[in-house]
């Protein structure tokens, strides 16, 4: 085979030495979150599971384990309160960020009005605002409303409005043959009728795609949540993580719990991975995400 | 008989009006969500940002006034300009290091296997988040039980305290950063790749020209827009770096890691000194849209050679 060649094999190599070194640290944070605490300090150059157990992920959510941490100070956090918190955090943000975003995105596509072209180049400006100006100034707002540590202070800033999911839907609106919306119309309904029967379940496809892209991104997210939520009560994930960590200051974490707590929030990206990889590989791979 | 098309009357002027304004309130009715949303949490905060920048404000009390003097204080702040000089220093690890690895395994992937899998994998350290990358990494960079240090025994060196001491500290974190990022950034040069049409490495290869002269004469100028998307849209990231810091080393040690938007943080929730966080969160606006307008003007951003 001509295409063997020395070149080729070694090109081979890299890619999947790179590979490796991408999905290695995954791996050791799912061999440490499955290995018992009393050997993880002899192990660590093993790539399997010692003592394999699932007392830590037990642990962590609070349930009865047989794990009993001797040198090292349990954690009291518990990650299953954290886990429902990030649900309805990124339930919440998700599904207002694509209704909202929705009905921008098909005026803006669709409709005829004064300032539209104004009002789109704006929100789409926006996305090139860093979010470091406007944080002080919205982290004021929520407190002066007295929002802090709720669910409606922490979505508050993002889920009326996502300027990518705004460019993203129009797209897809304006690819889209208007025919149907026409006949509606001349039947008599309503706009929004229009825009809830008609235009909106032909988007399946992007919405679906949409929806996978901000959950993630909701998932992941951290500097917010951080100001806004450290009540146990709305705690999410990526925030208990770093508080669970914090706790310990500089001396040696509970590294299997941590663990487990980590591998537990990356559970549901994987499984989006590997459900819908094409979708997300093709949507990033043209959109980029935010 | 009438045939209004011919006598536009009064009436009709009138309705055209009224189904005009109908078709205006409509729109902004559909927008208005998404509109209270810009206006509250974008477009009003950059003017607040402004105004709290002069004034003295410690959330307890109200306000004062004191003009400029939080900007002349950030010109004569030495630690401000330690922060930037740390920033500068981490956008220098990250940016050459991951853009030149991406563009590598970009072209790489491209060349041998146009697998989803393959792809999925490459970008799967991206869809984990800065969090979770930090505290995996913590775990592979600690001293006694990383698996890193491990390995550099392993090769015969001598044991590194990555994200313990000032000299590696803010590598490690740039390092940590790269591991997440770089994967993306190889996915968009690839995209790139893709748009370069076939025939132009096919004329090259007639004509004689090696692997490396049809990149460096094909590739590369054909990537430029790409490029400057990625290097303006990552230098811009990398001057906004703060969850991997927040978790692993909290601006140390010895200061080594305290960037600009750490140091923002700090003033602002620590210190609670929101006048002077706000002008320096002003300060960095105005510097990143410096820094955009000057890498689109150089990297001539907008447009393509293939025209």
């Amino acid at each position: 085979m001509k295409n063997l060649s020395i070149g080729r094999i070694f090109a081979w190599f890299c890619l999947l030495l790179f590979c490796t070194v991408s999905l290695l640290p995954i791996w050791v944070a799912i061999k440490t979150g499955l290995s018992h605490p009393n050997s993880v300090f002899t192990s660590n150059s093993s790539l399997w599971p010692t003592d394999l157990t699932t007392g830590n992920f037990a642990r962590v959510l609070g349930m009865e384990s047989d794990i009993v941490l001797s040198s090292i100070k349990a954690s009291p956090i518990n990650f299953a309160i954290a886990i429902r918190n990030s649900l309805i955090y990124t339930g919440l943000i998700v599904s207002g960020q694509i209704f909202f975003s929705a009905l921008a995105a098909y005026a803006f596509a669709r409709m005829e009005f004064w300032g539209r072209d104004v009002m789109f180049y704006a929100f789409i400006a926006a996305t090139m605002i860093p979010s470091m100006v406007l944080f002080i100034p919205n982290f004021i707002l929520i407190k002066e409303i007295g929002w802090l540590n709720t669910f409606a202070g922490m979505v508050a800033p993002n889920i009326l409005m996502a300027p990518f999911a705004v460019f993203f839907l129009r797209q897809f609106f304006l690819s889209t043959p208007k025919e149907l919306e026409e006949a509606a119309r001349l039947d008599g309904c309503k706009p929004f009728t229009i825009f809830w029967r008609i235009a909106l379940p032909l988007q399946k496809g992007p919405l679906a795609t949409l929806a996978i892209l901000l959950s993630i991104n909701a998932w992941n997210e951290f500097f917010w949540p951080f100001l806004t939520g450290h009540d146990e009560s709305v705690r999410v994930m990526a925030v208990a993580l770093s508080d669970f960590k914090s706790q310990v200051g500089d001396g040696q974490p509970d590294w299997t719990g941590l663990m487990a707590a980590v591998v537990l929030s990356i559970i549901p990206v994987i499984v989006l991975l590997m459900l819908f990889g094409r979708r997300i590989v093709d949507s990033l791979q043209t959109s980029g995400m935010k | 008989m009438e045939i209004p098309v011919f006598v536009p009357s009064a009436d009709a002027e009138r309705m055209r009006r009224a189904r005009r304004r109908r078709s205006n309130l409509v729109g902004w009715a559909f927008i208005l969500p998404a509109l209270i949303g810009f206006s509250v949490f974008y477009l009003l905060p950059i003017f607040r940002a402004v105004e709290i920048s002069f004034t003295d404000w410690n959330l307890l009390r109200p306000g004062k006034w004191v003009g400029v003097s939080n900007y002349v204080k950030i010109w004569n702040d030495k630690n401000f300009w330690h922060s930037m000089w740390v920033t500068l220093l981490y956008v220098l690890y990250n940016i050459p290091l991951q853009t030149a690895l991406a563009l590598g395994i970009a072209v790489l992937a491209d060349r041998l296997s146009q697998s989803v899998v393959l792809r999925a994998v490459i970008v799967a350290p991206y869809l984990i988040s800065n969090v979770v990358a930090a505290m995996v990494w913590l775990l592979m960079l600690d001293p006694l039980l990383g698996m890193t240090n491990e390995f550099i025994r392993w090769i015969g060196g001598t044991q590194v305290p990555f994200l313990t001491s000032p000299d590696y500290a803010l590598m490690s974190v740039a390092g940590i950063s790269i591991w997440r990022h770089v994967g993306f950034t190889a996915l968009l040069f690839y995209t790139g790749l893709k748009s370069i049409p076939q025939y132009l490495y096919e004329a090259a290869r007639i004509e004689g020209a090696s692997e490396w002269k049809q990149f460096r004469y094909i590739t590369l100028p054909l990537l430029r827009p790409v490029m400057a998307f990625i290097m303006v849209t990552s230098v811009i990231g990398s001057f906004q770096v703060f969850d991997v810091i927040a978790v692993t080393t909290t601006g140390g040690p010895a200061n080594s890691t305290r960037v600009i938007l750490y140091y923002i943080f700090e003033n602002a929730f620590r210190f609670n000194k929101m006048g002077y966080a706000s002008a320096l969160s002003v300060v960095l606006f105005a510097l990143l849209i410096g820094i955009t307008l000057i890498q689109m003007r150089v990297m001539r951003g907008g447009d393509s050679d293939l025209a």
